[in-house]
C-alpha cells in the first residue's frame, strides 16, 4: 500500500505539471500529429506510384504512429526524469522512503499517460484527413502498441541512467538514442531490405520484430505469432537490462554523492 | 539515541572527506555540526541520510541500521536544505502534497493546513514554488520537512541568505516545533548566534574530523572566548585547514 501511494505521488507530481501548461499538453500531440499529416501526403502520392505502399493504405501511416509510440514512451521515461534534475529535487525525492524501483515504476507510468495523449489525437485525426483508422487493426495493434511501449521504456530507462552518472551535458542522448534504432527497426521497410549483415542486428530489436509484424497484419498475412513472441522476449530481456542500468547507476551515485549534487 | 556512529568514513577517488568521525545524538536534543567549508559537514549529514553510502563505518538512526535497513526509517526523520530544490513548477500545495504522499501522512490536507497556519504559507500556497521569494521558499522547504512530523530533523545551513527576520521567525518555527514534540535536530550551519540560540551541543568539524565536542557555552569557555563565532574562527584558522 505504502508502495502505491509513493508511485501515485510521483504520477501526481507529473501530472500537476501536465495539467498546469497547456502548451505542454499541445506540445506532446504537436509532433505525431505533425508526422502523421507529413506521412499521410506521402502515402496519398506512392498510392498511385508505388506496388507495394498499393497494397495496404496504411503502411506508412500506421508506421509512423507505432513509431511515435516508441519515441514517445522513450521520452515519456526521460524528461521526466530530466525534470527531477532540473529542479535539483533527486536530494529531496531520495531522503523520503521512496525507493528506485518505485521512481522506475512511476516513470513508466508518466510515460504511458505521455504517449497515449501525444499519439491518440494524431491516430483520431488520421481518420477523416486521410480515411484511415489505424484502430481497425483490432487486436494486434494493442499488442504492437504495448511491445513498442516497453522497448520505449527500456530505452528511456537506459538513458536515464547514463544521463544521472554523467549529469545533464548528456542529456542529448534522449533525443539521439532512439533514432541510432531508427534504421534497423525496419519501420517504413522489410528488414530483408537492409543489407544482409545488418539483418541479424536489426532482428536483435524488439522494435523490428513490431513492425515486420504490423506490415504482415497490413498485407493481410494475419498475425505473425514468431514475431510477437520475439518482440517479447527481447522486451524482456531489454527492459530488465534497462532497470538493472538505472538501479546499478542509483547506488553508484550515491557512492558518489551524485544525489546531493545532481542539476544544472 | 537518535544517531549513532561509529568510525564513519567517507573517501572520493583518495580525497578523504570524512575520516573515521564517531558520535552520538540523543533523543530530543539539538545539535550542530560546526566547521568551515570542506569541513564534511554536509557528506556527513547525506550519509546519516541515505544519500550517500559511507566508504566504511557504521550508522544507527533512531535504533535502525541505515546502512542495511534505511527505508524502515526514512519515513521518520526529513531533511531542508538550501542546496536542493522542490519542482519548481508546482504549486506550494501540490508539492506538499506530493511530498506528504510520499511520506505516507494520513489526513494529508489536514496537516497542509496546519502547515499553512503555523508557517505563514496561506498567501502563496496557489503560487508555484519557482516565483518564490528566497524567504518564501525556505518557509516551503520547512513545511516539506515538517509534513510527515520527524522525529529526527536534518537541516542544512536552515538560515541561510535570509534576512534577520525570516531567519529569526524560522528559529522560533524550529524551537516550537522541538518543543512541542520532543523531535531531535541535527544541523549544520555558519550562522553562529542561530547555533547558540537553537543547539544544546556543537560538534566542531575540520578537515573531516571531529575536532571538538561541547555545549556552545563550555566550548567558549574552553577556549577563553566570549562567543561561538571566535570559537569558530580559533579551529578554522588552526594550521593544516583547508578552505
Amino acid at each position: 500500500m505504502g508502495s502505491l501511494n509513493r508511485i501515485y505521488a510521483m504520477v501526481l507530481r507529473h501530472v500537476y505539471l501536465l495539467r498546469g501548461s497547456w502548451p505542454r499538453i499541445l506540445e506532446l500531440a504537436y509532433w505525431p500529429v505533425m508526422q502523421m499529416i507529413l506521412w499521410g501526403f506521402i502515402t496519398q502520392f506512392f498510392m498511385g506510384h508505388s506496388e507495394w505502399v498499393a497494397q495496404a493504405a496504411g503502411l506508412l501511416l500506421a508506421a509512423v504512429l507505432l513509431w511515435d509510440v516508441l519515441f514517445r514512451s522513450q521520452l515519456g521515461v526521460t524528461l521526466p526524469f530530466y525534470e527531477e534534475l532540473f529542479s535539483r529535487n533527486l536530494g529531496h525525492l531520495f531522503v523520503s522512503p521512496l525507493r528506485p524501483w518505485e521512481l522506475i515504476v512511476s516513470l513508466l507510468g508518466i510515460s504511458t499517460l505521455r504517449t497515449l495523449i501525444g499519439v491518440i489525437p494524431a491516430a483520431l485525426l488520421a481518420i477523416p484527413l486521410y480515411r484511415y483508422s489505424i484502430f481497425e487493426m483490432g487486436l494486434p495493434l494493442l499488442v504492437f502498441f504495448t511491445q513498442l511501449l516497453v522497448t520505449g521504456w527500456a530505452l528511456g530507462l537506459m538513458v536515464s541512467g547514463l544521463v544521472l552518472r554523467f549529469g545533464l551535458g548528456a542529456q542529448s542522448l534522449a533525443w539521439v538514442a532512439i533514432f541510432a534504432l531508427a534504421p534497423v527497426s525496419g519501420i517504413y521497410y522489410p528488414i530483408a531490405a537492409l543489407p544482409e549483415w545488418l539483418q541479424p542486428i536489426a532482428l536483435g530489436l524488439p522494435s523490428a520484430h513490431v513492425f515486420e509484424g504490423m506490415r504482415s497484419v497490413l498485407l493481410g498475412e494475419g498475425f505473425h505469432t514468431g514475431h510477437f513472441l520475439w518482440a517479447l522476449l527481447l522486451n524482456l530481456l531489454y527492459i530488465g537490462l534497462g532497470a538493472s542500468l538505472f538501479i546499478r547507476v542509483f547506488h553508484l551515485a550515491r557512492k558518489r554523492g551524485l544525489l546531493l549534487h545532481s542539476g544544472e | 539515541m537518535a544517531i549513532q556512529v561509529s568510525t564513519l568514513t567517507k573517501r572520493f577517488d583518495g580525497a578523504l572527506a570524512v575520516d573515521a568521525v564517531s558520535f552520538s545524538i540523543e533523543r530530543g536534543s539539538a545539535t550542530a555540526l560546526l566547521g568551515p567549508n570542506g569541513a564534511g559537514k554536509t557528506t556527513t549529514l547525506a550519509m546519516l541520510l541515505g544519500l550517500m553510502t559511507p566508504t566504511s563505518g557504521s550508522i544507527r538512526v533512531l535504533g535502525t541500521d541505515m546502512l542495511r535497513h534505511r527505508y524502515r526509517v526514512l519515513g521518520r526523520m526529513n531533511y531542508a536544505s538550501p542546496y536542493i530544490d522542490l519542482p519548481q513548477r508546482l504549486t506550494v500545495r501540490e508539492n506538499l502534497n506530493v511530498y506528504g504522499r510520499l511520506y505516507g501522512v494520513r489526513a494529508l490536507p489536514k496537516r497542509i493546513g496546519q502547515l499553512a497556519q503555523e508557517l505563514d504559507l496561506g498567501p502563496f500556497m496557489k503560487r508555484a514554488y519557482r516565483e518564490l521569494s528566497a524567504g518564501q521558499r525556505t518557509r516551503v522547504a520547512l513545511a516539506k520537512a515538517l509534513i510527515n512530523e520527524p522525529e529526527l530533523l536534518l537541516l542544512d545551513e536552515p538560515t541561510a541568505s535570509l534576512d534577520p527576520d525570516t531567519g529569526d521567525r524560522i528559529r522560533t518555527w524550529l524551537e516550537a516545533y522541538r518543543a512541542r514534540t520532543g523531535a531531535t535536530l541535527l544541523l549544520a550551519s555558519h550562522n553562529m548566534p542561530e547555533v547558540e540560540r537553537l543547539c544544546d551541543r556543537v560538534l566542531m568539524m575540520r578537515s573531516g574530523r571531529i575536532v571538538d565536542d561541547g555545549t556552545p557555552a563550555g566550548l567558549a569557555s574552553r577556549y577563553g572566548r566570549s562567543n561561538l563565532e571566535e570559537v569558530f574562527l580559533d579551529v578554522a584558522r588552526q594550521p593544516g585547514t583547508q578552505g
